[in-house]
């Protein structure tokens, strides 16, 4: 590792004005990310602020209709978590997804957000489940909407002396189907496209809300509004699933690189899209029949 | 564990104590010594094998208060306070093999072994956590370690067999 003076700090008091006083430090929670990106000097910070042994970090907690997962709840925590599978859906379904088990027993979920990878599942979730992100620094703290967070490549508004606290998800409404599907080349690679889809159902079971985003496809999480709205209104049949689907491969304008290429990747994104809301339409049309 | 909060300047030493395969270990050491680094050269525990050194191949995979990790996308220093078991510490305590590593003999589970510290740990988590695990559940455990001569059927082979060596040692315990 590149050499780099190392702090750790036990309260978030103590992380935040270490932030404060050392311009490019690095905050380390799970080094998942960031560590991989120091062996290969991609990423040398002159300071590494090590927030493992902050207290008060680690909980999953239910409260205001969703669920808030603190800045050092790791992947494999959240995915074990009962609270996360039965009111943060979209949460759960994402973290087999993610890498490894060995790498989601160290990885944070906070911290995949900051690191705003977009290839990763956890930003594009973050998107669809509309989750609010919360920031502290020395000067006060504030709440981030997750589709004002991400603004580029490995990019996000967290201020360099800002850390992030903690991600909210609102349960999804009572009528909702999820499901995140991707395709990636091995088993815990870097999807080359994913979508994540959250999908609710009026009593006449058309689609009341939708909300349809991916990971893999541009610099940034993206949503695809368009597609989003021509669901709105109607019953998700085959049909109108596809219309949905040709609209996203339509209007995504994915990278082009080694792993596939951008006329494929928008194919992909297209079936994808297909199997995802199909599925996530299925669960919800469950729920309104048990209704 | 030493002292926390603290601070400790590029290039600067920090204390940590750890228990690693049983044996507690005090003692100070570079900020920036990767754990695998430190468990190789300063505790002279070579059997944990670098591959990549960047969190891909598994091959330096250790367990960590009982779970799975990547030793390489770990600072030494995040390990103090840990509890640690590297593949020196998978044996028997009279030398004799365990039985996963039985089983994985028994299978011909490796052929050049450079990736097998890291498959026996995470087999010997996957099985603490789940002892019966179906096939697929094995394949999904083991994805994260790569290895380049097997085709890896040998090596779910071998996880199958110590799957049924336990199961025969409880049945013998419960007759």
């Amino acid at each position: 590792m590149p050499t780099f003076t190392y702090h750790r700090p036990t309260t978030v008091a103590e992380a935040v004005a270490l932030l404060a006083e050392h311009e490019g430090a690095k905050v380390l929670a799970g080094g998942q990310s960031l560590l991989p990106l120091m062996a290969l000097r991609l990423s040398q910070p002159e300071h590494l602020i090590d927030i493992g042994r902050v207290v008060g970090l680690a909980d999953i907690t239910v409260a205001d209709g969703g669920v808030t997962i603190g800045a050092l709840v790791r992947h494999a925590t959240a995915e074990d978590s009962a609270i996360v599978a039965e009111h943060a859906p979209l949460v759960a379904a994402a973290m087999p997804l993610i890498g490894h088990r060995a790498i989601r027993n160290r990885g944070t979920v906070c911290g995949s957000l900051a690191h705003a990878d977009p290839a990763a599942e956890m930003p594009t979730v973050a998107l669809v489940a509309n989750a609010r992100l919360t920031a502290q620094s020395v000067r006060g703290t504030r709440t981030i909407d997750a589709a004002d967070f991400f603004d580029g490549y490995l990019s996000s508004v967290l201020e360099p002396d800002e850390l992030l606290l903690a991600a909210y998800f609102p349960t999804p409404e009572t009528r909702s189907g999820t499901a995140v599907v991707e395709l990636s080349r091995r088993y815990g690679d870097y999807a080359l496209v994913g979508v994540a889809v959250e999908a609710q159902l009026a009593d006449d079971g058309t689609v009341c809300a939708a909300g349809l985003a991916y990971f893999g496809a541009a610099s940034t999480p993206i949503r695809v509004a368009d597609a989003e709205a021509s669901l709105l209104g109607r019953v998700p049949t085959a049909d109108v699933i596809a219309e949905a689907a040709a609209i996203v491969a339509d209007r995504l304008d994915p990278p082009d690189d080694n792993h596939a290429s951008r006329a494929y990747r928008k194919h992909l994104a297209g079936v994808l899209t297909r199997r995802a809301i199909t599925e996530a339409a299925s669960k919800a049309a469950m729920k309104v029949q048990v209704r | 564990m030493t002292k926390i909060p603290l601070t400790v300047e590029a290039g600067g030493l920090v204390d940590v104590r750890l228990t690693v395969n049983g044996a507690a270990v005090a003692t100070s050491v570079e900020v920036r010594r990767s754990l695998s680094d430190f468990l190789r050269v300063d505790l002279s525990l070579t059997g944990t094998h670098l591959g990549c050194e960047h969190g891909v191949c598994g091959a330096c995979t250790i367990e960590l208060d009982g779970q799975a990790v990547r030793s390489c996308l770990m600072l030494a220093v995040q390990a103090d306070g840990a509890t640690i078991t590297t593949i020196e510490g998978l044996a028997n305590a009279d030398g004799s093999l365990s039985l996963l590593q039985q089983a994985f003999h028994e299978s011909h589970g490796f052929q050049c072994a450079f990736c097998a510290p890291g498959f026996l740990i995470t087999a010997k988590v996957l099985l603490a956590r789940n002892p019966h695990p179906s096939r697929e559940e094995i394949r999904e455990e083991l994805s994260g370690n790569l290895c380049r001569c097997t085709g890896y059927h040998s090596i779910i082979e071998s996880v199958e067999t110590a799957v049924r060596l336990m199961q025969g040692t409880n049945a013998e315990v419960a007759s």
